[in-house]
This record gives structure tokens, C-alpha cells and sequence, in this order.
């Protein structure tokens, strides 16, 4: 373990800065699920190497809860995509305004 | 050498998130993001999470990513053309971001990357990573254990409710 924990910190930051661009910038609603799932990524990263450095597995066990998490919001994140196709057509989010007033 | 393989591991996560984000049609994204599950896995068996490494390829890459590809197939969708309007905010935005945190880094980075840490983080960890977090996960944590199959549960419900075309109207005739 001869990397210091900073430059893991400075991955995970990265990488959860581009999944926060991806959000922001895609049109696509399958590749802003795909950013978040970037984002979770990053934040597991961080608890592994922080787990690690640490001595204490609780941050191993909240990446396994994370992961719960993400599959999850994967399922229940594609099923309401089915649904918007089916009534829509389109997965581009700017077609989607039935909510907004 | 460990920080050798961490380059090359962190240099191919940072590269394949940015394909994710870049490139125009979502399968070559769902892809990039299958390597970059790989190396963030490979990533967590140098940090002694072999048991993690494990789950990550298992469930990231077999079960989630399978489900993103069946779905984009399933829709048939074209690439798109054009990012989204607000896209010089967020360029910007995180422009600024990347810069603070590179400034942050340069100025902290030296005096504080010290190797004092992984001295005394070494014994703290027991031998097996898998029994020991089996053991923890089925003592400390079963409560939040449980609550996770809770969830679970529910995602599936859902996510049934939710693709099932007519589920109320075939309920009522």
C-alpha cells in the first residue's frame, strides 16, 4: 500500500466529477442512468480505500449496501424508461415535460 | 510497482468514464463502462477487497450492465444528435471544479501525503476479507442486511408494476 490515500481520493473525486457532467450534459436518459451509475462508482472507491486505510471493514460492507442500492435504482430506473418509450417514443429527456407546469 | 498499477488502473478509469460520457451511442458507453467496472475491480483487489472485487464484476458488470444493454436493444434507439443546451454551464462548472481541485491538490498534496497511515492500517485487517465480511455483515449489520432485501423486494415489485402494460385494467374487467 505504498499509494497514499489522497490519490484515491483525487480518482474517486474525478470520476464522480465526470458521472456529475454526464448528468448534466446527455440528452439520452439510458446514458444519465449509465453517469449515475459512475457516480456510485466513485463514492464506493472511496469507502474501499478509505476501509482499507483505516483497518475497518464497515466502509467494505457499505460498498456491498451501495451495490444493493445501485441494483435497485437500476431496475426500477429502467422499468419507468420501458414506460416513458411505450407512452413516448423517445428517450431523449427534453421530450419529457409532463410534469413540469 | 502498487503505484504503478495504480496509475495504469486509475488512468483507464478516468479515460473509459469519460467514453461513458463522450461517446455518442449508448451501447459503445454501456462498453467503456463494462472496462471500467474491470479496472475498479482491479482496483479493490489492491486495496485487499478481494471479496468486493469479486461482487463488483459479478453484479456491476453480469447483472446491471446486461440489463442496460437489453434495454437499449429493446428500444432501438438511434444516436443522438446534439448534447444538451446547457451543456456550457456544465462545461464550465466543471471546469472551475477541476481546477479548484487541482489547486487544492497541489497545494495540500506534498505536505500531506505521508506514508504514516498504512502502517497502522495494515494489522487492523484480518487475514480472510470474505469471512471477515460475512462475519461482520451477519452480526453488526444485520439490520441494515435485512432492510437491503427489503429494498430489493420492493425494486422488483416495482419495476414488474411498472413494465406491465395493463395491469389494472385486466384487474377490473
Amino acid at each position: 500500500m505504498s499509494v497514499p490515500i489522497e490519490f484515491y481520493l483525487a480518482l474517486s473525486g474525478l470520476v464522480f466529477l465526470i458521472g456529475l457532467v454526464g448528468v448534466l450534459v446527455r440528452r439520452n436518459i439510458i446514458v444519465i442512468l449509465l453517469s449515475i451509475e459512475l457516480m456510485l462508482n466513485a463514492t464506493n472507491i472511496n469507502f474501499v480505500a478509505f476501509s482499507a486505510y483505516l483497518g475497518n471493514l464497515a466502509g467494505q460492507v457499505f460498498v456491498f449496501f451501495a451495490l444493493t442500492v445501485a441494483a435497485a435504482e437500476v431496475a426500477v430506473g429502467l422499468a419507468i424508461i420501458i414506460a416513458l418509450y411505450r407512452h413516448h417514443e423517445s428517450i431523449n429527456v427534453d421530450d419529457f415535460s409532463m410534469l413540469k407546469w | 510497482m502498487g503505484t504503478l498499477i495504480f496509475f495504469y488502473l486509475a488512468g483507464v478509469i478516468v479515460l473509459t468514464a469519460t467514453l461513458v460520457v463522450a461517446l455518442r451511442n449508448p451501447i459503445y458507453s454501456a462498453m467503456s463502462l463494462l472496462v471500467m467496472f474491470f479496472h475498479v475491480a482491479g482496483l479493490y483487489v489492491t486495496l485487499h477487497a478481494e471479496f468486493l472485487a469479486a461482487i463488483q464484476i459479478i453484479v456491476y458488470a453480469g447483472a446491471i450492465l446486461v440489463l442496460y444493454l437489453f434495454v437499449v436493444m429493446l428500444l432501438n434507439i438511434k444516436g443522438e444528435e446534439k448534447y444538451n443546451k446547457q451543456s456550457v454551464v456544465a462545461l464550465c462548472l466543471g471546469g472551475v471544479l477541476l481546477v479548484e481541485a487541482v489547486v487544492l491538490g497541489v497545494s495540500r498534496g506534498i505536505t500531506v501525503a505521508s506514508p504514516r497511515s498504512h502502517s497502522q492500517g495494515e494489522p487492523g485487517l484480518p487475514v480472510g476479507n470474505t469471512e471477515s465480511i460475512g462475519e461482520i455483515l451477519y452480526s453488526t449489520y444485520l439490520f441494515p442486511f435485512e432492510i437491503a432485501s427489503l429494498i430489493l423486494l420492493v425494486a422488483m415489485i416495482g419495476a414488474v408494476i411498472l413494465t406491465k402494460k395493463d395491469i389494472f385494467e385486466s384487474k377490473s374487467s
